[in-house]
C-alpha cells in the first residue's frame, strides 16, 4: 500500500477513534464534517474526475433531505433502507433529468445552467408550501432499522455516517480506477479525442451526472436526519458554492482532496467563529474565511493536498538551482 | 390588468432591466476581454450602494451636498478601487484556471461583506432621492409614475451609449476589441495589455458601483443585497452570450420584463421564472443569443 492509501486509512481509522476522546459538541461537529465530506466527494467525481464543474450541488443535497422528511411517516420511525434508498434516487432522477438537459452546454454555460436548475429546486421549496417555505420542515422521528440501527443515538449516528463515507470513499474508489473512471477521466482531459476514438461521451457524463447526484442526495438525507431539520437554505447557492470551495481548498484530481477540503473548511469556518480566540471579530468569520481562501488561492495552486509536494519542489528546486549555479556560475 | 398597470409595469421592466445590464456589462465585460469569472462582480452593486448611503453626509459636509456630487465622488472613488483591486488581487489570475479565478472571488464576496457589516452596520436603510427628482408624473387618470426611476433608465441608457461610442469610435476601445481577441498579438505591437486591462476592471467595477448607487433610493440598501443582483447577472451574461454587449442588453431586458410581469400575473413562481427562461433559452441556443468571437 502506498502512502497516500496509508493516510487514507489512518484518517479513518483517526476518524472511528474519535468519539472515545472527543466531546458531544466535538462529535456532532465531525459527524456534520462527515456529512460534508460525502457530499464533498460526490462534487469531487463531477469536477476533478469528468472535468464537469456543477454549480447547483445543492440542489441535490437538498431534495435528498426534502425527500427523506417528506416521505417519513409522522408519528412513527420510518424504514432506515427505504428512505435512505428513496431520497438517494430522488435525488438521483433529478440529477438525471438537470445532466441530460445541461449536459448539452459547456463551460461557463454547464455552470450557469446548473445553477439556474439548483435555483429552481430552491424557490420550489422556498415559494412553496410544499416543502414548509422559508420556515423547513421537522423530522418527527428518526429513521430505524429495527432495533439494530437507531439514530436517535448521536453515536450511533456517527458510526453510520462514518460508515457510509467509508463506503462512499471506497466506491468511488473502485469507479474511477474501472474502466468507466477512465473514460471519465479521458473526457476530462480531452472530450473531442474521446469521441474521436469511438466513445459517445455523452451517456459517460450523463451517468457521472446522476451517480453525483445520488451521492449528494445520501448526504442530504444523512443531514436530514442528524439536524431533524430542513430548510430551504439547504439548496441556496452558497452551499454550493461552499461544497465547490472544499474540493478545490483540498486539491481537485484526488478523492482525498475532498476529504481533507471538507474538514479544512469546516474546521477554518469554526476556528474564524470562535470567540475565545478572535474575540469581537468573532461575530465578523466571513472576514478571516475569505482572507484564507484569497490566501490559499495566492499560494496553494493545487490545493492542500498538493502541499507536500510544493515543498519538495520548493526544497528540491532551491538545492538543484544551487547545482547549477555551481556549475555554471561562471557564465554569469 | 388595465392600460394604466400595464403602462407602469413596461416602465418598470425597462427600468429593471438597464439596471441589470449596467451590472452585467461589466461582468461580461471582464470575462469576455479578461477572461476572469468574476463572483464579486455582484458586491460592486452592493458597495455601491452603500456608499450612496454613506458618503452622503460627508459629501455634504465638504462640498455642500448634493445626490449628484454623492454620485460623482463615489464613481471617482470606485475607480480607485477598481484599479488597486485589479493590481492587487486579479492581475495574477489571468493565467489560471477558471476554478481559481472562482474560488479567489468567492473569498473576496466575504470580505467586502464583513467590511460592509463591520464598517456600515447590518441594518436596512433607505436613501432619499433628491428633491429635483423626487415627484411623480400623472400617467393617466388616476396612476403616477416617479419621476426618480425615470432618472434611472436615462442614467442606464446614457452609459449604455457612452460605453458603445468608446467601443465602437475611439483608439481605446478598438485597442481593448483586439486585447480580448489575441492577447499576446496585441502585446507584440507595444500596446501594454496590463494597463488595458486595468482600465477594463476599472471600468466595470465603476459601472457596477454606480448602478448601485443610483438604484438605492429605489431598492433600499440592504445586506446581502450584491449576490441577489450577482446571480441574475450571471443569468443576463449567460442568455446574452458571453462577452457580448449587445446579448447582455437584449438579455437584460428580456429578464426585466419576464420578471417584473411574473411577479404581478404568477407571484408563486415569479422566482422561478427567470431561470425556467434561461434553461429554456440556453436548450435552444447551448452559446446563448448572441457568441462573442
Amino acid at each position: 500500500m502506498n502512502s497516500r492509501g496509508l493516510f487514507v486509512v489512518f484518517a479513518f481509522a483517526a476518524l472511528l477513534a474519535y468519539p472515545l476522546v472527543g466531546g458531544q459538541f466535538g462529535v456532532d461537529l465531525v459527524n456534520k464534517i462527515m456529512i460534508y465530506a460525502i457530499f464533498a466527494l460526490s462534487l469531487e467525481l463531477l469536477v476533478g474526475g469528468t472535468g464537469l464543474v456543477c454549480f447547483g450541488q445543492a440542489a441535490f443535497f437538498g431534495i435528498g433531505a426534502y425527500a427523506t422528511v417528506l416521505l417519513s411517516p409522522t408519528s412513527e420511525a420510518g424504514s432506515l433502507c427505504i428512505l435512505l434508498l428513496a431520497s438517494a434516487l430522488m435525488a438521483g432522477l433529478y440529477a438525471l433529468v438537470v445532466g441530460s438537459l445541461s449536459l448539452r452546454t459547456k463551460g461557463v454555460y454547464f455552470i450557469m445552467v446548473t445553477l439556474a436548475f439548483a435555483q429552481m429546486a430552491y424557490y420550489v421549496v422556498h415559494d412553496t408550501p410544499l416543502g414548509g417555505g422559508t420556515d423547513g420542515i421537522y423530522l418527527n422521528v428518526k429513521p430505524a432499522m429495527g432495533e439494530l440501527i437507531d439514530l436517535e443515538n448521536p453515536l450511533v449516528m456517527y458510526q453510520f455516517t462514518l460508515a457510509m463515507l467509508v463506503l462512499s470513499f471506497a466506491f468511488l474508489a473502485v469507479l474511477l480506477q474501472s474502466r468507466f473512471g477512465r473514460a471519465l477521466a479521458g473526457i476530462r482531459v480531452n472530450e473531442q479525442r474521446m469521441r474521436a476514438t469511438g466513445f459517445a461521451t455523452y451517456p459517460y457524463k450523463l451517468a457521472a451526472f446522476t451517480v453525483s447526484g445520488t451521492l449528494a442526495g445520501l448526504a442530504g438525507f444523512l443531514f436530514a436526519v442528524k439536524d431533524g431539520f430542513v430548510n430551504p437554505e439547504m439548496m441556496s447557492w452558497h452551499l454550493s458554492g461552499a461544497v465547490l470551495i472544499m474540493i478545490i481548498l483540498g486539491g481537485l484530481g484526488h478523492l482525498r482532496g475532498a476529504l481533507i477540503g471538507a474538514f479544512a473548511f469546516a474546521l477554518l469556518q469554526e476556528l474564524f467563529k470562535s470567540e475565545a480566540i478572535f474575540g469581537s471579530l468573532a461575530k465578523h468569520w466571513h472576514l478571516g474565511l475569505g482572507l484564507t481562501i484569497i490566501a490559499s488561492v495566492a499560494l496553494l495552486p493545487r490545493g492542500l493536498v498538493g502541499v507536500p509536494g510544493q515543498i519538495r519542489e520548493r526544497l528540491m528546486g532551491r538545492s538543484s538551482r544551487r547545482a547549477e549555479t555551481s556549475e555554471v556560475g561562471h557564465e554569469r | 390588468m388595465d392600460l394604466g398597470t400595464f403602462l407602469i409595469q413596461c416602465l418598470n421592466s425597462v427600468q429593471y432591466g438597464l439596471l441589470l445590464f449596467l451590472v452585467a456589462s461589466g461582468l461580461t465585460l471582464i470575462f469576455g476581454i479578461m477572461g476572469v469569472i468574476n463572483l464579486a462582480h455582484g458586491s460592486f452593486y452592493m458597495i455601491g450602494a452603500y456608499l450612496a448611503y454613506a458618503l452622503a453626509p460627508v459629501v455634504a459636509g465638504t462640498f455642500g451636498g448634493g445626490f449628484f456630487a454623492t454620485l460623482v465622488v463615489g464613481f471617482l472613488l470606485s475607480i480607485v478601487l477598481g484599479y488597486l483591486l485589479e493590481w492587487a488581487f486579479f492581475s495574477f489570475l489571468y493565467e489560471r484556471e477558471h476554478l481559481q479565478q472562482v474560488l479567489m472571488t468567492y473569498g473576496l464576496i466575504l470580505v467586502f461583506e464583513e467590511l460592509r457589516s463591520i464598517m456600515v452596520g447590518d441594518d436596512v436603510h433607505g436613501v432619499e432621492a433628491p428633491a429635483l427628482l423626487s415627484g411623480t408624473l400623472p400617467l393617466g387618470e388616476i396612476m403616477t409614475y416617479p419621476v426618480y426611476r425615470l432618472f434611472i433608465s436615462g442614467v442606464c441608457l446614457a452609459l449604455a451609449l457612452g460605453m458603445y461610442l468608446v467601443f465602437t469610435r475611439t483608439r481605446l476601445g478598438m485597442m481593448i476589441r483586439a486585447g480580448s481577441t489575441n492577447r499576446e498579438m496585441v502585446q507584440s505591437l507595444g500596446i501594454d495589455i496590463q494597463f488595458l486591462y486595468r482600465v477594463v476592471f476599472a471600468a466595470g467595477v465603476a459601472i457596477a458601483v454606480l448602478a448601485g448607487m443610483v438604484a438605492a433610493p429605489v431598492s433600499s440598501v440592504y445586506p446581502g443585497m450584491g449576490n441577489q443582483v450577482l446571480i441574475i447577472c450571471f443569468v443576463v451574461v449567460v442568455i446574452g452570450g458571453i462577452g457580448s454587449i449587445r446579448g447582455a442588453l437584449l438579455a437584460a431586458m428580456l429578464i426585466g420584463i419576464v420578471d417584473t410581469f411574473g411577479k404581478v400575473l404568477l407571484p408563486q413562481a415569479a422566482g422561478v421564472l427567470v431561470y425556467v427562461l434561461m434553461a429554456l433559452i440556453l436548450l435552444w441556443k447551448p452559446d446563448g443569443l448572441f457568441k462573442a468571437g
